[in-house]
């Protein structure tokens, strides 16, 4: 065993003439946590669903567990565990029988966890009698993650695992996640959320219509990424021409009449822009500060916004 | 490989008996049309035998169809969901997995079949059938409901959403009407009496009647199994492509 768990080269899938992944290079070591970050339709699933062999690429080479994804699919399905986009757990049956379903589906395997541990692990020991429909989208999640534990993968591939939960049930799963980490297993995360990658992953790719655009780890990416700024918008386009000539690092956008100004956020910093403003008799319609999200980065990395990536259906 | 086929059936009917709604509606809904066209309408229809004989070989037909909108929305959502993704990472037989609806979706035609069978004596059906030709009913329906099952679990894995799904297998549900099954097709108008004639539900009706009321037609015979092994061997191999491209 190498120390590499998942490494993919070259890696290019289309479906039709619509190409989603355009040559994608990703090495993660063993017993760590990868997140790809991206927006809708940039190819997350697309990804996922090639390395855990659900989908087959046109080209390139993708090993999984030392093993090829193409002529080894077995054998690296022996090895992953994976949790999918929406909850994919049996509605009509209990909590506890969706566990069990697992367990019969998996005799073969070595470190078999019983359904009651993790029942108990995930915090589902109440409602293990109750059918799946009644859960909240939390409990949907955890169960969800518990019946991808049964059998004890080494790999786990987590796609989205917290897109649709509120704050509390998200830091629920975060720390679900930290658990497995400490345990050794290899983490491979989706998400559209800049602060989860941040929060988790130890080395984070951002794709975008299916190329790698950046990757590194949280620190590396923060480094491109614009900092704090002030955001300023004007009733007309006079207003915005004059803002614009008085604060020279500004970046503007014509149609919306806005100003960017970059700041670090303080309050002297603010002052003195509020200042300069006034100096000049110039007044913004609109003020607010921004830090960075996922917008930002995909501003900074590609020089398009995130709402420009259409959403590609992947059948 | 038997086991995993054993723990998906076991699924299948929990899933049965979990919804039971879905389960009375296939069983109920054609004992209804039943009483519906037999006790209340029975009288208008003239067609030279008891209503009731007459149309009892129909309305089976019907019975087997009525269940499917519910078998093509279940494999769909198994699809949509990604419980099937989930299944396949598991590495669970693709036979495993198709054959659970389609034998669950067989068993609820059959309960469906009895129900139906059994308000047809309570109505005064008299069928003239040896037991020899009650085996050849059996069979029929057999083959029928597993060439039924197999299209119904293809078009559920190929449909965009459960609801694009119980769309697809609804001119499977309309098909009867326009055939043998309550009216004669002669008595049909121009057009849609030719229709009635050459499609496939009329000779399968028309084999059921004749081995329900007397010796069945050959051709109508051969007709019918050819239809349903044609329609069963589309379903099963548009089923297994399907399970394996889509993810």
């Amino acid at each position: 065993m190498t120390d590499t768990a998942i490494s993919a080269s070259g890696l290019r899938k289309a479906f039709k003439d619509k190409v989603v992944l355009d040559g994608i290079d990703l090495d993660v070591g063993t017993g760590t946590v990868f997140s790809l970050l991206g927006p809708n339709g940039a190819g997350k699933t697309t990804t996922v669903n090639v390395l855990t062999t659900l989908v087959r690429a046109d080209g390139g080479t993708v090993r999984v567990a030392g093993h090829d994804v193409a002529t080894e699919g077995k054998a690296v399905r022996a090895a992953i565990g994976v949790t999918g986009q929406f909850a994919a757990v049996d509605e009509l049956l209990t909590g506890r029988e969706n566990l069990q379903l697992m367990v019969d589906l998996n005799p073969g395997r070595t470190g078999r966890r019983t359904v009651a541990e993790l029942l108990e692990r995930f915090d589902l020991v109440e409602a293990a009698g109750k059918s799946v429909s009644t859960y909240s989208g939390g409990m949907r999640r955890k169960l969800d993650l518990a019946m991808t534990l049964v059998g004890d993968p080494r790999i786990i591939f987590l796609d989205e695992p917290t897109t649709g939960l509120d704050p509390r049930s998200r830091r629920t799963m975060w720390s679900f996640v930290r658990e497995l980490v400490a345990d050794g297993v290899t983490v491979f995360l989706t998400t559209q959320q800049l602060d989860e990658a941040d929060q988790l992953a130890d080395r984070i790719a951002v794709l975008d219509q299916g190329h790698i655009v950046a990757q590194g780890t949280s620190e590396e990416l923060k480094r491109q990424m614009p900092g704090t700024h002030v955001r300023l918008r004007f009733g007309t386009a006079a207003e915005l021409d004059a803002a614009a000539r008085v604060l020279a690092d500004s970046t503007r956008d014509e149609e919306a009449l806005t100003l960017r100004v970059p700041g670090d956020g303080r309050t002297t910093s603010l002052r003195a822009l509020l200042d300069r403003l006034d100096e000049y008799a110039i007044s913004a319609e609109e003020f607010s500060v921004h830090t960075p999200d996922l917008d930002d980065v995909f501003l900074a990395l590609t020089g398009h916004t995130t709402e420009h990536t259409t959403e590609v259906v992947a059948k | 490989m038997k086991s995993q086929s054993m723990v998906m059936l076991r699924r299948n009917f929990k899933h049965v008996a979990r919804n039971p709604v879905t389960v009375m509606n296939a069983v109920i809904m054609p004992a209804f049309v039943m009483v519906m066209f037999v006790y209340v309408l029975g009288d208008a229809f003239s067609v030279g035998v008891d209503y009731v004989d007459y149309a009892t070989p129909g309305l089976m037909l019907l019975a087997v169809c009525y269940g499917l909108g519910s078998v093509a929305t279940s494999v769909n959502s198994d699809m949509t969901k990604g419980i099937i993704n989930r299944f396949k990472v598991m590495d669970v037989s693709r036979s495993a997995v198709l054959n659970g609806h389609v034998i669950a979706s067989l068993l609820t035609n059959l309960l469906a079949i009895a129900a139906l069978v059994g308000v047809a004596f309570l109505l005064g059906f008299r069928p003239s059938a040896s037991l020899l030709d009650w085996l050849g009913v059996v069979a029929l329906i057999v083959l029928l409901g597993l060439a039924a099952g197999w299209l119904t679990v293809a078009m559920g894995l190929a449909a965009k959403s459960p609801e694009s799904a119980a769309m697809a297998a609804l001119p499977l549900v309309l098909l009867p009407f326009f055939s043998s099954a309550i009216v004669p097709a002669e008595k049909m108008g121009q057009g849609v009496r030719q229709f009635a004639e050459y499609q496939p539900f009329t000779p399968i009706i028309e084999t059921l009647r004749g081995l329900l009321n007397g010796a069945p037609a050959a051709g109508d015979a051969i007709a019918a199994i050819a239809w349903c092994v044609g329609f069963g061997l589309v379903g099963y191999l548009w089923a297994r492509s399907t399970f394996t491209k889509r993810a």
